[in-house]
């Protein structure tokens, strides 16, 4: 049996289906955290240059690699709004946004903790630190813009533009370290393996995967929101049984 | 072609032309992109002449020497063809070691040499636990003693072509 998978892409049926997935993916990312940080703090073995201070990279590496993801799967669904005129893919741009902007600031200042011990600067001016925080800096823009539009529907086209735009962005980021010198050192996860000990792989791949889910969680809870509100005035939002309350 | 398409299409080569623009930028501004030069373009004159800039690469292996106020250090930063001394005053990171990544922002004074006044440690991207660093060690060693031509400090820090 085919799933007629446009009846999902209606606002009104999405509603009630996010609703039924956020505590599937919500559980997972709480116990995935937990088992994560746990393998990474009592059981990966410390770093033979950085000894205990690299134990950062478990929140830092993942939260780095999620807010370069989301913006793309956000600049995505910008994208599908844009030339389809869907209107769950511009609620979910809308919705990636401020969690994303959460993963760049979140990879920007465990990055200066973890600078300053062993770098000896909380911050330079290099080019993997300055494109990080002009990522971030496209976040708050897309979310300053999309609000600063009354009309919803020419918010999306606006905003959409702009995260679109800002994709290019990306590439940037993750090369940065290969294409120029930068204190910031190379890529530890490549295609041709990881320079890395195993535990210590484990705990950030757990912790990654924790993160991913908890997004999911997220970005579902806030499109309910963000549809609710959209569509306040219409007939089934009326009937249903938490707004009549 | 429909609307859709057209919309399509118009993202697509807007993507591509914006792209291609930040990508000239990008490599018209190379050198200012660049965090620090290498010894070897201060040697070819690249660097900027009679003020600060920023100069990377390894500390040389038994260059390091402490002044007797014990605060001033010199050493010597190379990238295994060309090599710059270094003269700073202050505490130095942690993870400053011989052998290891460093840049350093100062000026070339009038006697030729680099005056630092800041100095940051670049550690590399390979994490293991310090029994699995001393087999490494213990290997390179056992190698460089069945092989007695050097083949030179290993590559294991990223050099400016």
């Amino acid at each position: 049996m085919a799933i007629n998978w446009f009846k999902y892409s209606a606002p009104s049926t999405f509603y009630g289906l996010a609703g039924k997935l956020i505590p599937y993916f919500a559980w997972p990312a709480a116990l995935l955290f937990a088992y994560g940080l746990y393998i990474g703090f009592f059981v990966a073995p410390t770093d033979a240059t950085q000894s205990e201070a690299y134990r950062i990279i478990f929140l830092h590496v993942p939260a780095s690699i999620l807010s370069m993801f989301i913006y793309l799967i956000m600049a995505g669904y910008a994208a599908l709004g844009l030339i389809f005129n869907t209107r769950l893919s511009s609620m979910m741009a809308q919705a990636l946004a401020p969690t994303g902007a959460l993963f760049a600031f979140v990879s920007l200042w465990s990055g200066a903790l973890w600078g300053k011990p062993m770098w000896g600067a909380w911050w330079v001016w290099d080019a993997r630190l300055t494109s990080e925080l002009i990522l971030l800096f496209l976040y708050l823009g897309y979310i300053a813009l999309h609000a600063s539009i009354e009309d919803t529907r020419r918010a999306d086209r606006a905003s959409a533009l702009l995260a679109i735009v800002g994709s290019v962005n990306v590439p940037i980021i993750y090369f940065s370290v290969k294409w120029w010198n930068t204190l910031h050192q190379g890529a530890t996860i490549k295609m041709t393996g990881t320079s890395m000990h195993v535990a210590m792989q484990q705990a950030m791949f757990l912790v990654l995967v924790a993160c991913w889910l908890y997004v999911i969680a997220v970005a579902l809870a806030r499109v309910r929101s963000i549809i609710l509100e959209r569509e306040a005035n219409t007939q089934w939002v009326k009937e249903l049984k938490e707004v009549q309350q | 072609m429909t609307a859709r398409q057209k919309r399509l299409a118009f993202i697509v080569a807007g993507l591509v032309l914006v792209a291609a623009a930040v990508g000239l930028v990008l490599f018209a501004l190379k050198n200012n992109v660049s965090l620090y030069f290498t010894p070897t373009q201060v040697a070819n004159k690249e660097a900027p002449q009679g003020r600060s800039f920023r100069i990377g690469g390894l500390v040389e292996v038994g260059s390091v020497s402490r002044e007797k106020d014990g605060l001033t250090v010199r050493f010597n930063i190379t990238d295994t063809a060309k090599v710059m001394p270094v003269i700073y005053k202050g505490i130095l990171p942690d993870l400053f070691k011989e052998g290891k990544g460093v840049v350093a922002q100062g000026k070339i004074e009038a006697d030729n040499v680099f005056h630092a006044d800041e100095v940051l440690a670049k550690h590399d991207e390979n994490y293991m636990p310090p029994e699995a660093a001393d087999a490494l060690k213990k290997a390179e060693a056992a190698k460089a003693a069945a092989t007695p031509i050097s083949s030179g400090s290993s590559a294991e820090y990223p050099v400016a072509k």
